[in-house]
């Protein structure tokens, strides 16, 4: 087998320095006690403690957070149903209606997913008096909408790449659609369930663009604060959260790496 | 006793609610909401809350009337602020959608011809930055493009300038955001379609003689088509309506439509208007959108 080149590889270290140099100096910048990114003026932990002490970044996180917990508890719940109905319960009417809903907001514009659910939201409010006042509630019906096409599609790959013989030889052996399904398939695709879930929370954790379309006038989420901030320049208190969550996420993806890589241990090499 | 099951009562509601449950869930909160803006964009403006026409007028003595205008669809072809920044942002989202290609094709390459267990790690690598904030590295990106960030700082004390350049608040600064932001986008699907070749084949062409640039156009890129079409849309779908990069990176001068729409809902506060802006990208965006499903049903087959 013939290696890549060196232009491959001086192409694919440019790539990388472009994807990281960025965060990595923004990283070291958080530990600079100046203000200012070009004047160095010693290290310091001074951003972190304003960081902590920032009541107004702290409830946008904490509200963010809460939405993410419940939007991607809904959304997998709702995408896994969504991923059944496409590879599971055969032909049905509208299904091709239900593949077009669930492929649609994988590539709709956020301006677009938040301009009409705002839309819905005032509409339905004239209607019914529901939602009443715009914020976690509202934020919440929009991220579950649009990350459960995101589950629904990690679900239905999952189904898709599956042998069925399991749960033909439960329905064979007079097992009914409901049992089979919790006891053989749910038991089966919940990895893919689980993977949804990290993505849907993510994508909730992420999203500025649909939240400040939907939200009301009172709550603010951590990216709507972010933006409101960065939108004036530096800010270090900002740095000091890059570096934070970069810290969060590099763990987390650690430590799933390393349980993927123990299960991969654990099963028989592949012919 | 036959053996075989026939459904049940309650085997019927399984299924029922199984299919009924994100059916009912989407009909109302993704395809009603369109419907809505559809509707909207045929209002008109007014100072009332929410400030628009209602599309049924009730109060008519003749019964019920439709109020319906194309005045927003009149006005986004006459004005060229909008034409602007319709071709803007398709001008934009093509070019980084071709600089995306451009870097991500030798990365996905040399990717897919590295040994395990490198290959992992380099792939962990392309996907890492896909969970962090894309908000807070569009920031990053701000910081070191900044009049005093890092990269203006190194060119002045190397002496190569002598006044700050002006990257932030550019086109140029809009293109680096969504390249930066995108890139991963690209190298996935053409990792993938470059991991199935086979290098036997590859060695089979350079033994019967053929040149290196030969191999590469006649096998390796026609491979990788089904890689090039997936990443590209799914680099210029998201770019031609993308929001946050203008915002933050663009200048006053970088229109584009999502910053446009946004800016007419949020600033101007017109409703209407900003539907009709929304109907007509939508309408951009059905030959991409279309093409990438059928792409993707076609890699599935």
């Amino acid at each position: 087998m013939n290696r890549p080149s060196t232009f491959l590889y001086s192409v694919l270290c440019f790539g990388f320095a472009v994807l990281y140099i960025p965060v990595f100096v923004l990283m070291a910048y958080s530990f600079n006690d100046s203000r200012l990114p070009t004047v160095w003026g010693g290290f310091s932990t001074r951003w972190y403690s304003a960081l902590l002490e920032n009541e107004q970044i702290l409830q946008a996180a904490l509200l963010s957070l809460e939405i993410a917990l419940v939007s991607a508890t809904f959304a997998t719940i709702l995408g896994t149903m969504a991923g059944l109905a496409l590879s599971r319960v055969g032909r049905f009417r509208g299904r091709s209606v239900l593949t077009g809903m669930i492929a649609a907001p994988l590539v709709m514009p956020d301006v677009i997913t938040g301009l009409s659910l705002l839309l819905l939201f005032v509409s339905l409010q004239e209607l019914l008096g529901w939602p009443g006042n715009r914020g976690a509630n509202t934020i919440t019906l929009a991220h579950i909408t649009f990350s459960m096409a995101y589950v629904a599609v990690i679900v239905q790959a999952r189904l898709a790449n599956m042998d069925q013989s399991l749960e033909e030889a439960a329905m064979d052996l007079g097992g009914r659609p409901f049992a089979v399904t919790r006891d053989i398939t749910l038991p089966l695709i919940a990895p893919a369930m689980a993977s949804g879930w990290l993505l849907a929370f993510t994508l909730s954790l992420d999203d500025l663009v649909i939240a400040s379309f939907t939200s009301g006038a009172g709550a603010s989420t951590l990216p709507m604060v972010i933006f409101s901030k960065v939108k004036l320049g530096v800010t270090p208190e900002i740095n000091a959260l890059t570096t934070l969550v970069i810290a969060a996420v590099t763990i987390g993806v650690l430590i799933s790496g390393w349980f993927m890589l123990r299960q991969l241990r654990a099963q028989p090499a592949p012919p | 006793m036959n053996g075989i099951v026939h459904p049940g009562r309650g085997d019927r509601l399984w299924r029922g609610i199984i299919i009924g449950t994100p059916y009912v869930w989407l009909l109302l909160f993704f395809l009603a909401p369109f419907a809505i803006v559809l509707k909207i964009s045929f209002a008109d403006p007014i100072v009332a809350q929410p400030p628009f026409t209602p599309f049924f007028d009730w109060s008519a003595s003749a019964g019920q009337r439709i109020l319906a205008t194309l005045d927003n669809y009149r006005f986004l072809l006459e004005d060229n602020l909008y034409l602007v920044s319709y071709l803007n942002s398709i001008k934009i989202a093509l070019v980084s959608t071709a600089l995306c290609l451009l870097l991500g094709f030798p990365m996905a390459y040399a990717i897919a011809r590295t040994p395990q267990p490198w290959r992992n790690l380099l792939l962990l690598l392309v996907i890492l930055p896909f969970w962090t904030s894309f908000l807070l590295r569009i920031y990053a990106l701000m910081v070191m493009m900044g009049q005093h960030g890092l990269v203006n700082d190194l060119l002045l004390s190397l002496g190569v300038i002598d006044q700050p350049l002006a990257m932030l608040y550019t086109n140029g600064a809009v293109y680096l955001g969504i390249v930066y932001s995108y890139l991963p986008f690209m190298i996935l699907p053409l990792y993938a379609s470059l991991e199935k070749l086979d290098h036997d084949v590859h060695e089979a062409a350079a033994d019967l003689g053929a040149k290196p640039t030969q191999v590469f156009f006649d096998i390796t890129l026609p491979m990788a088509v089904p890689g090039i079409i997936a990443g590209s849309l799914l680099v210029f779908i998201p770019a031609l309506g993308e929001y946050v990069i203008p915002a933050l990176l663009g200048g006053l001068d970088t229109l584009m439509i999502g910053h446009t729409l946004y800016d007419e809902f949020f600033v101007n506060r017109d409703w209407p208007l900003a539907c009709a802006v929304a109907i007509l990208l939508l309408l951009i965006l059905i030959l991409p959108i279309v093409l990438f499903q059928h792409f993707q049903q076609e890699a599935d087959a």
